[in-house]
């Protein structure tokens, strides 16, 4: 069972969809017992960084999400991604669950943002499962974007500067664009996510 | 690098998609989410519903449309059409859509972006914007385009950004169903004036109306509504068509 986090952060009804049309069971929850119960974990989320971690110690998910990610696969879909940093810095500077580390700061591009619309994909060498999906056009809708190490780096694209697009961390992994909107293609993608950490 | 979208825009009237010329004298087509669906599998990179029916007239059925919709299609989709409070743009977030548009409430209530986009994100408000040109420059239309608000496009553009629009939905109301292109001095002024992606509307009647917007402007996005519906084009042949021009479209 596949157990999405609710949080009150935007709507999770196409992230369940995407999950559900792969044949995965799925509840959207954020009951604590339930949480404990499912075998994979996913964090959604649209909005602020700091509105969403003031959600998640409000109902006294912090501790539960922390755990979990340390045993079972964990997958942060979009602001979900960037709240597995270390530190956000929109608005306030705000402490993010720390799971990987790195910061979320605004993209630093000449272009226009938000960055949105459909980006291409490059794939880090070391990541044969993903190989299929470079130069694959993805939908990004974002403003802040996470600045990590190259080692948790799996795919990339560009905007002006280097957008960190798929990270992973072991069995821990953050998609900053929407694969619940990008087609065909993002559903490929989350069907590797399960396939990697389903092995 | 980002792609630049291709958009079929579906016009919603009680529940069917139509398409009116300039407008007016409109005629049923289909079911919008068929309508949708079978749009994205052939590679649509959004999908505009504009419920026209919305200003005068009942539109609880959009949001049934909008659950259907969120349901089977997996590229982002936007709901405008007769939008006036944070209860409607809630209601349909809540639904599924991915953005809201707002046309005429924004310019009767200004405030009323401010809030949508305080309360939501930026990225899910949209603003639609009808120009019509005049002798002193293009003006704001309300109504179905039929009514000057008697306010400057250009400067709209701009107030409609500080007052956090995510993007801007541009359409030409000279151009609209005429099908001889985008306007493209008023798509130029429009996306000069911000700094936010500018989706032009209006006047579509080949595929190489889209690459002459994407090489003459640096717009995000073209929509199009008849082409598509009347079967003349398919999303396909537009994007052949900018890759044969060198326009980067996501191929499919």
């Amino acid at each position: 069972m596949i157990a999405i986090v609710d949080y009150g952060m935007g709507n999770v009804l196409s992230v369940r969809h995407a999950f559900e049309k792969l044949g995965e069971k799925v509840i959207v929850t954020d009951d604590q017992i339930t949480l404990r119960e499912a075998d994979i974990i996913v964090l959604p989320g649209v909005g602020s960084f700091q509105a969403a971690m003031k959600e998640i110690y409000d109902r006294d998910l912090y501790h539960i999400l922390i755990e979990l990610a340390d045993k079972k696969p964990f997958l942060g879909i979009c602001l979900g991604m960037q709240l597995l940093f270390s530190e956000g810095t929109e608005g306030e500077a705000t402490k993010g669950l720390n799971l990987i580390p790195g910061t979320v700061r605004k993209i630093d591009t000449d272009f226009i943002l938000p960055h949105v619309g459909w980006n291409q994909l490059t794939i880090a060498h070391n990541q044969p499962a993903f190989t299929p999906f470079e130069q694959a056009f993805v939908y990004f809708v974002h403003t802040y974007q996470a600045k990590t190490d190259d080692q948790y780096i799996v795919a990339k694209s560009s905007y002006g500067e280097d957008i960190t697009a798929i990270v992973r961390k072991g069995h821990i992994f953050g998609i900053q664009f929407h694969p619940e909107k990008s087609a065909e293609i993002g559903s490929d993608i989350i069907q590797t996510f399960l396939n990697e950490v389903k092995q | 690098m980002i792609a630049k979208r291709i958009i079929p825009c579906l016009d919603v009237k009680d529940g069917k998609v139509v398409k009116g010329v300039n407008f007016v004298g409109l005629r049923e087509l289909g079911d919008p989410v068929e309508m949708a669906k079978h749009y994205s599998e052939q590679g649509a990179d959004e999908i505009v519903f504009l419920d026209i029916s919305a200003t005068n007239e009942a539109r609880q059925t959009i949001v049934d449309i909008v659950e259907r919709t969120a349901k089977n299609i997996h590229v982002p989709f936007t709901v405008g059409g007769g939008v006036r409070s944070i209860d409607d743009v809630n209601r349909l977030l809540q639904a599924g859509a991915d953005k809201v548009g707002i046309n005429s409430a924004a310019v009767h209530k200004p405030n009323l972006v401010k809030e949508a986009s305080t309360r939501f994100g930026n990225q899910c408000i949209v603003v639609a914007i009808d120009a019509k040109r005049f002798d002193d420059g293009w003006h704001v239309m309300t109504h179905g385009g039929s009514k000057d608000a008697g306010i400057d496009a250009i400067l709209w553009a701009k107030q409609v950004e500080a007052l956090g629009a995510g993007e801007i939905l541009l359409t030409s109301v000279d151009a609209d169903g005429v099908k001889t292109g985008f306007d493209l001095p008023l798509t130029q002024a429009i996306v000069d004036a911000v700094r936010i992606p500018v989706i032009a509307s209006g006047g579509v009647g080949h595929p190489d109306h889209f690459t002459d917007v994407f090489q003459a402007t640096d717009v995000s996005a073209g929509l199009a509504a008849s082409i598509f519906h009347e079967d003349t084009y398919s999303i396909t042949d537009v994007k052949n068509t900018c890759i044969k021009k060198g326009v980067l479209v996501r191929e499919t």
